[in-house]
């Protein structure tokens, strides 16, 4: 076993804990310039893992519960809290929000707001890395829920039938905003539904941040070969509601109950044992966390709000 | 002058800037190996093999959604999507990625992407084939949307829109596509966002583009005979809208008929004459016309069809009408 990279991935998981806890905070205290804002606790292990697993050209695509994504791929806290706060600081100058934070200098292709929308930009950015022969991989993060629309048919299709460099990661957190993955589709096999498009499926445990790394490390230097896309289904939870708004009633509290006892973030010292991820590692890295959670709001606090004439620029480059 | 097909001025658009730019790339349906369904890009696989003419399957989303994936990490691709109808196959693609990326995500990424298409009646190709469907573009900030309605324009408004940094939807008409004309042999690039007066005149402007600047400009010839002189404006982008160039030219006339394809009902009209009431309402002789497809769905029958669609009767009717009210305030 990596003893650092099990570190590391501890530690960005609990990270991504730790911030969008924050935000949620933060929320409550009215603090955020937008009402839209999805977390992704529970399901962080997959963001941890596939992200690890990528080089610094590489591209993903992320969705409307991005923060994850955005996180474990090196994106900065400080700016992301203030584009949350609505601050001209913010990565994408206070206008994007939650659902649209963006980096393109660590290749972050966007959060996207449509279930789906940027199954195609995948597969586009993935082209080009074939045309262009940039040796670049893109990374395409998406739900469940989008796997039932027509586009990721389309985009996957796409991608398999040219071999393009695309890793499909599919986050299954077992709900679509309410409706269980159960009640939504009909082949909840990813092998199975990757069979379709003549290309790899990979079922793996999503709380399992060593399991997704590897997963997606194999993924990533198949496409990297020019192998052809993989597709892969991690099994995760979303162990709070859709949004804010949504106390989650269409499921049960037992189930809830046994979904949340398997936590990445307890799976993955339980799997490594103290003699890897000691008392004090942990320990160090809650403190580092909190240290950097308090600078990147207090960054965000004193920068200056998005002026209202900014509205129109960047209408058109 | 070299005389050249519609077709084949973008043909040449599409040759140039694919020898000019090596990260200038086209997909889409039956583009390569067939040619393209209007023979538009012809010949342009055996030139530039399949890595830069890429057949696409029938997925007209993920085609849009690739060429902004592409554009967005350093490739300026052109889309074909064979007919403005299946537009609404990618609309997410076209309304929610393409036009907002740039906005949304405070500039730090560009969509350099061409969408070209084709719209419009004239070969009964019923109601999910003929349609004129502009205004849904132009009724999204971030998106440029291009209508030549000759060759020459063609030719270097699709030069510009594949140098252009923004996605643009460029829209072709079917019923232009065998149309000849002059384009010059050097090669030039025509700005967006430039109206062209395309004939002058004192009495009355006509504003149109795309295929009804056919009509317009013969309506304009028919009148010359009854001592009616018609200005006509071919508007050539449709979003950004060049207003300076309209307003100037009926500052002069005082009177505006505008005329286009699309249905009328919430039509490019009915801004064009929106902006020409608020910026010259004392100036105006008589209100602003519009003459539109009539809010039907089309038919395949031609002859049906061509009941649909504006004609040269209808023109000139709108013509008298703007005129008579400039002689009732006379009398």
């Amino acid at each position: 076993m990596n003893r650092e990279l099990t570190k590391s991935l501890y530690r960005t998981m609990l990270l991504i804990r730790r911030t969008e806890e924050r935000i949620l905070e933060e929320m409550m205290k009215g603090k955020l310039a937008s009402t839209m804002c999805h977390v992704s606790i529970g399901q962080e292990a997959v963001a941890a893992g596939t992200c690890s697993a990528m080089q610094p050209q590489d591209y993903l695509t992320s969705t409307h519960r991005g923060h994850g994504h955005f996180i474990a791929r090196g994106g900065g806290l400080d700016r992301m809290m203030a584009e949350l706060f609505g601050k001209e600081t913010g990565y994408c100058k206070g206008r994007g929000g939650s659902m649209h934070i963006t980096d393109i200098s660590i290749g972050h292709l966007g959060a996207n707001g449509i279930v789906g929308g940027h199954l195609g930009i995948a597969a586009g950015a993935g082209l080009w890395s074939q045309i262009s022969k940039n040796n670049a991989v893109t990374v395409c993060f998406f739900g469940e829920g989008a796997t039932n629309e027509g586009i990721t048919h389309e985009s996957v299709n796409m991608s398999a039938l040219w071999k393009l460099p695309v890793v499909y990661v599919v986050e299954n957190n077992h709900y679509a905003m309410s409706l269980a993955w159960e009640r939504s589709t009909a082949q909840q096999s990813f092998i199975e539904k990757a069979k379709a498009y003549g290309i790899p499926g990979v079922d793996v445990d999503g709380q399992d941040a060593l399991a997704v790394y590897e997963a997606a490390s194999e993924a990533i230097d198949r496409a990297r070969k020019g192998e052809g896309p993989t597709l892969i289904g991690a099994h995760t939870y979303r162990f709070l509601g859709h949004s804010r708004a949504d106390p989650s009633k269409y499921r049960s509290p037992e189930e809830e109950e046994r979904e949340r006892a398997r936590d990445p973030l307890t799976i993955m010292r339980t799997k490594v044992g103290s003699d890897v991820l000691s008392d004090s590692d942990v320990e160090a890295y809650e403190a580092e966390v909190k240290q950097m959670l308090d600078a990147a709001v207090k960054f965000a606090e004193d920068s200056p709000l998005a002026q209202p004439s900014t509205v129109f620029e960047d209408i058109y480059a | 002058m070299p005389i050249m097909m519609y077709r084949d001025a973008l043909r040449r658009a599409l040759y140039e800037e694919m020898k000019a730019d090596p990260s200038v790339f086209v997909l889409g349906e039956d583009i390569g190996l067939y040619g393209g369904a209007y023979a538009v890009t012809k010949g342009l696989l055996e030139e530039f093999g399949p890595d830069r003419i890429r057949d696409t399957p029938m997925s007209e989303a993920a085609i849009v959604g690739a060429a902004i994936g592409a554009a967005m990490v350093g490739g300026r691709p052109v889309a074909e999507i064979m007919y403005v109808d299946f537009m609404t196959l990618t609309m997410d693609q076209v309304v929610n990625q393409a036009a907002k990326i740039h906005f949304m995500f405070g500039g730090q990424i560009k969509v350099p992407c061409v969408i070209r298409t084709q719209q419009g009646t004239g070969r009964g190709a019923g109601a999910q084939h003929s349609q004129s469907l502009e205004s849904w573009f132009i009724h999204t900030p971030g998106l440029k949307v291009v209508a030549p309605s000759t060759p020459a324009d063609a030719y270097g408004l699709l030069r510009a829109s594949i140098q252009d940094d923004n996605p643009v939807i460029f829209l072709e008409h079917k019923g232009l596509y065998a149309v000849k004309d002059e384009v010059p042999e050097e090669p030039f690039v025509t700005s967006l966002g430039v109206a062209d007066v395309r004939r002058t005149g004192s009495d009355v402007t006509l504003i149109s583009y795309s295929r009804t600047m056919q009509l317009a400009l013969e309506v304009a010839a028919q009148l010359e005979q009854r001592d009616i002189s018609v200005e006509v404006v071919d508007l050539r982008t449709l979003q950004p809208l060049d207003m300076e160039t309209v307003l100037r030219s009926v500052e002069k006339t005082r009177r505006a008929v505008v005329l286009h394809e699309a249905v009328m009902t919430g039509g490019l009209g009915a801004e064009v004459s929106a902006r020409i009431t608020e910026a010259l309402f004392h100036q105006l002789l008589s209100p602003v016309r519009r003459v539109a497809a009539a809010d039907a769905p089309l038919p395949a029958n031609v002859a049906l069809e061509k009941y649909v669609v504006p004609n040269a009767e209808q023109v000139i009717r709108a013509i008298e009408e703007t005129l008579a009210v400039k002689q009732q305030i006379a009398r």
